[in-house]
């Protein structure tokens, strides 16, 4: 996926500008956040819980060795194999070496963020294996040459009528509108590929150390069929999602479909612990772990670490007005929002992605539904500084604060450089008291007007109430005299 | 519970917005905190709160405007300000500083005795004697960081209940940020401008003739969007109001008048034909 995170504003002004976009976006305001809103009031301990989540996430970050052996020998045990990969590169030649040992042309894929962060289908395509979606959203993302803009509703940017062109061109079917129609299309076009299959590949949003198992979780069944009717699945997945046991795992569930949809329960928790076994009906004869790193183990032991216990249930992204006004292509990369305004820079180089941790008011919200309790604000502060340190910041930021701290460093001279601005914003405000055009200022004039000074400055007319008063004070002392 | 025995000593700290900006919100807090009680001082070595430099990455200058900060307000009782953005930044300064640094332990003292005004007022003096008149009704929007790291949501409800004649008239999503967010408005302009049309638009639909907050910076954006798009709705900080400036222009105006009902305004008869 090309990366456009350089293009931040560029991609963000065009996004504002983009009526079908925005009645999407309206969409995501209006279900998400009021859902999770809903299903939170309905479980008073769902603070306490999350309490619990932060501290068992911080628990298994310092023990991340210790879980994830315990997990690869449990895997082994039970027939399987695990593939440890530090880059995107090293899991997509695992993947692909996997695939050509079976002599696979055609894979499944149940939606998985972590192969849109290597890549996986591009690397698969050009390498003659031919990836299909089964995810609904990914599907028609993948029928429409896009990528997903959400991490958990991957298709949020469209809208019903630019499926029913997708489906119209691809399927060669009569062109519907009716949600029901094209769903029974989706099914039958996909049940296909399901049996065709010879790999099928998905992500895990859960790895069970002490059973060697791992977890999707989907409303859609379809991760089901990828994982079960092909000889051979493939979960890819990244090492923070390791949990201890069973009992730690039903702890996120909990959390995560309650923040991410206000689903009390996603509708298929599916677990897979190793391949079939001699007396199974079903299941596939192959099970591979392709754990990802990526940069993740780097987060270990630094200010970022407390990113990594993240359980990708997207409630910042829904409640940030910044997501919410542009949108997740604007972001540039795989991970959009706040969560990928913390992510990004550590994947692809604060040097690309230094727009991401800036664009964002430090207002807070997406802290404050985090079901992790991650300080997301703090993070992408911790990238800012990141971005001065390396003289990454526009110059007009870095001599703009540095002038600024300067003064504010010196109460003198600060109070002289107030008093001057203060005089010239009330020449510019005239008599109206309100600037609509301010030089230097256009970012806040363009679109809105600013309110002049109403007077001097509050320590000018202190201090000559203070210069009153005292002589008050001393006049009836020199009368007495 | 301040010693009843004797007034509390307070340092406002006037922040540099309404220094530059509104000096009118300085005299309200001193008249509101003189109510309430208080002896009040204005030190004269303060600046700004560093947090342009703070939220901008610069770690350096914000520790060298935190110390002057801590030294300016050293020896008070309590620090008072009306913003909770501003209040919140002194809330942060422990952090910028190892735990080993003396700073550290000044900042934390620092942290303990400083408060935004309404919940100064509330939390910590209990005062209920709110003595002034608002004929109209207003909206009140949530400033974030009072909001999320101060917690400061009932305090000025609780303040503005006591103002005889005014009517609180809640708009949608008055917890969701203005766009204001510092530098971030000059800084990605076209995202800020949305954020605060999508105030406005909510601060018309509830009716109120007045727009109420607790912090400047806030106010000047949601201020200038409202003039902007030629809504007759005034907008005022808190303080104001809790202290009966009633002979005060609004933010953005330059004379003094009556607030209209929001369905008055041309901006909404336009838009209902």
């Amino acid at each position: 996926m090309q990366i456009t995170s350089p293009a931040f504003k560029q991609s963000a002004r065009i996004a504002l500008k983009d009526a079908s976009l925005q009645k999407a976006l309206g969409n995501l305001k209006a279900g998400f956040p009021v859902k999770r809103a809903q299903a939170v009031a309905r479980l008073p301990e769902f603070d306490a819980l999350r309490d619990e989540a932060r501290d068992l996430k911080n628990h298994i970050l310092e023990n991340l060795d210790i879980y994830l052996e315990q997990f690869e020998s449990k895997v082994l045990q039970q027939g399987g194999h695990v593939h440890w990969c530090r880059s995107s590169d090293d899991a997509c030649k695992t993947i692909l070496d996997i695939c050509q040992q079976v002599d696979a042309k055609t894979v499944t894929k149940g939606k998985s963020m972590v192969s849109e962060e290597i890549n996986l289908n591009d690397y698969l395509e050009k390498n003659g294996v031919t990836p299909v979606e089964t995810d609904l959203g990914e599907y028609i993302l993948q029928l429409r040459g896009d990528h997903p803009s959400h991490i958990i509703a991957p298709a949020i940017h469209l809208n019903l009528e630019d499926v029913s062109e997708a489906f119209h061109q691809h399927h060669h079917r009569p062109k519907s509108s009716d949600p029901a129609v094209l769903m029974q299309e989706a099914r039958e076009v996909l049940r296909e590929q399901f049996v065709a299959a010879d790999v099928g590949i998905t992500g895990a949003n859960f790895l069970v150390a002490e059973t060697g198992s791992t977890l999707i979780v989907t409303n859609e069944g379809n991760g089901d069929l990828t994982q079960t009717l092909p000889k051979t699945h493939i979960v890819v997945t990244s090492i923070e999602k390791v949990v201890p046991t069973l009992e730690d795992m039903t702890l996120f569930l909990r959390l995560l479909a309650r923040s991410a949809t206000g689903q009390e329960f996603t509708v298929y928790n599916t677990l897979s612990s190793g391949p079939k076994r001699s007396d199974d009906q079903d299941g596939p004869e192959n099970f591979h772990v392709v754990l990802v790193d990526n940069g993740r183990s780097d987060m270990l032991g630094g200010e970022l670490q407390e990113m990594l216990r993240c359980i990708r249930c997207s409630a910042c992204m829904n409640h940030c007005p910044v997501y919410g006004a542009v949108g997740g292509h604007s972001y540039g990369w795989v991970y959009p929002g706040p969560m990928g305004s913390v992510l990004t820079p550590q994947m692809i180089g604060i040097d690309k992605a230094a727009l991401l941790p800036n664009a964002s008011t430090f207002c807070g919200k997406c802290e404050s539904v985090c079901p992790v309790r991650i300080p997301l604000p703090k993070l992408m502060r911790h990238w800012r500084e990141k971005e001065f340190e390396r003289h990454l910041s526009p110059k007009a930021v870095r001599y703009g604060i540095g002038g600024w701290a300067f003064f504010a460093k010196r109460p003198r001279l600060y109070r002289l450089l107030s008093q001057g601005s203060n005089l010239a914003l009330r020449l510019l405000g005239g008599k109206k008291g309100l600037i609509h055009r301010l030089p230097l200022g256009a970012g806040w004039t363009d679109g809105r007007d600013m309110p002049a000074p109403s007077g001097k400055t509050f320590m000018q007319q202190w201090q000559a109430k203070q210069q009153v008063q005292q002589k008050q004070q001393q006049s009836p002392q020199e009368q007495q005299s | 519970m301040p010693n009843a025995e004797r007034s509390p000593q307070v340092a406002l700290f006037v922040t540099c917005l309404v220094d530059m900006f509104r000096p009118e919100i300085g005299f309200a807090s001193i008249s509101l905190l003189q109510q309430a009680g208080c002896s009040v001082e204005v030190p004269e070595r303060q600046t700004c709160c560093g947090q342009p430099a703070f939220n901008s990455g610069d770690r350096a200058s914000t520790q060298d405007i935190a110390r002057q900060t801590i030294e300016a307000f050293d020896g008070y009782e309590y620090v008072v300000g009306p913003s909770g953005s501003c209040i919140g930044m002194l809330h942060h300064y422990p952090e910028l500083f190892e735990a080993t640094d003396p700073w550290h332990a000044r900042a934390q003292d620092l942290k303990a005795r400083a408060f935004e005004i309404t919940s100064f007022l509330v939390d910590v003096l209990q005062f209920r004697g709110i003595q002034s008149e608002f004929d109209g009704s207003i909206s009140y929007h949530d400033s974030c960081a009072g909001l999320r790291e101060l917690g400061i949501k009932t305090q000025p409800r609780a303040l503005l209940s006591q103002v005889a004649g005014l009517q609180l008239s809640e708009m949608d999503e008055s917890e969701t940020c203005c766009g204001f967010g510092g530098t971030f408005c000059v800084k990605y302009p076209d995202i800020s401008n949305r954020m605060v049309e999508n105030k406005t638009a909510n601060t018309a639909a509830s009716g109120a003739g007045t727009l109420v907050g607790g912090d400047l910076g806030c106010l000047l954006n949601m201020a200038g969007k409202l003039k902007r798009q030629g809504h007759e709705i005034q907008t005022r900080h808190v303080v104001e109001i809790l202290a009966g400036q009633n002979d005060l222009a609004a933010i953005g105006e330059s004379e003094v008048r009556r607030p209209a009902t929001a369905a008055a305004s041309p901006y909404d008869l336009a838009k209902q034909l």
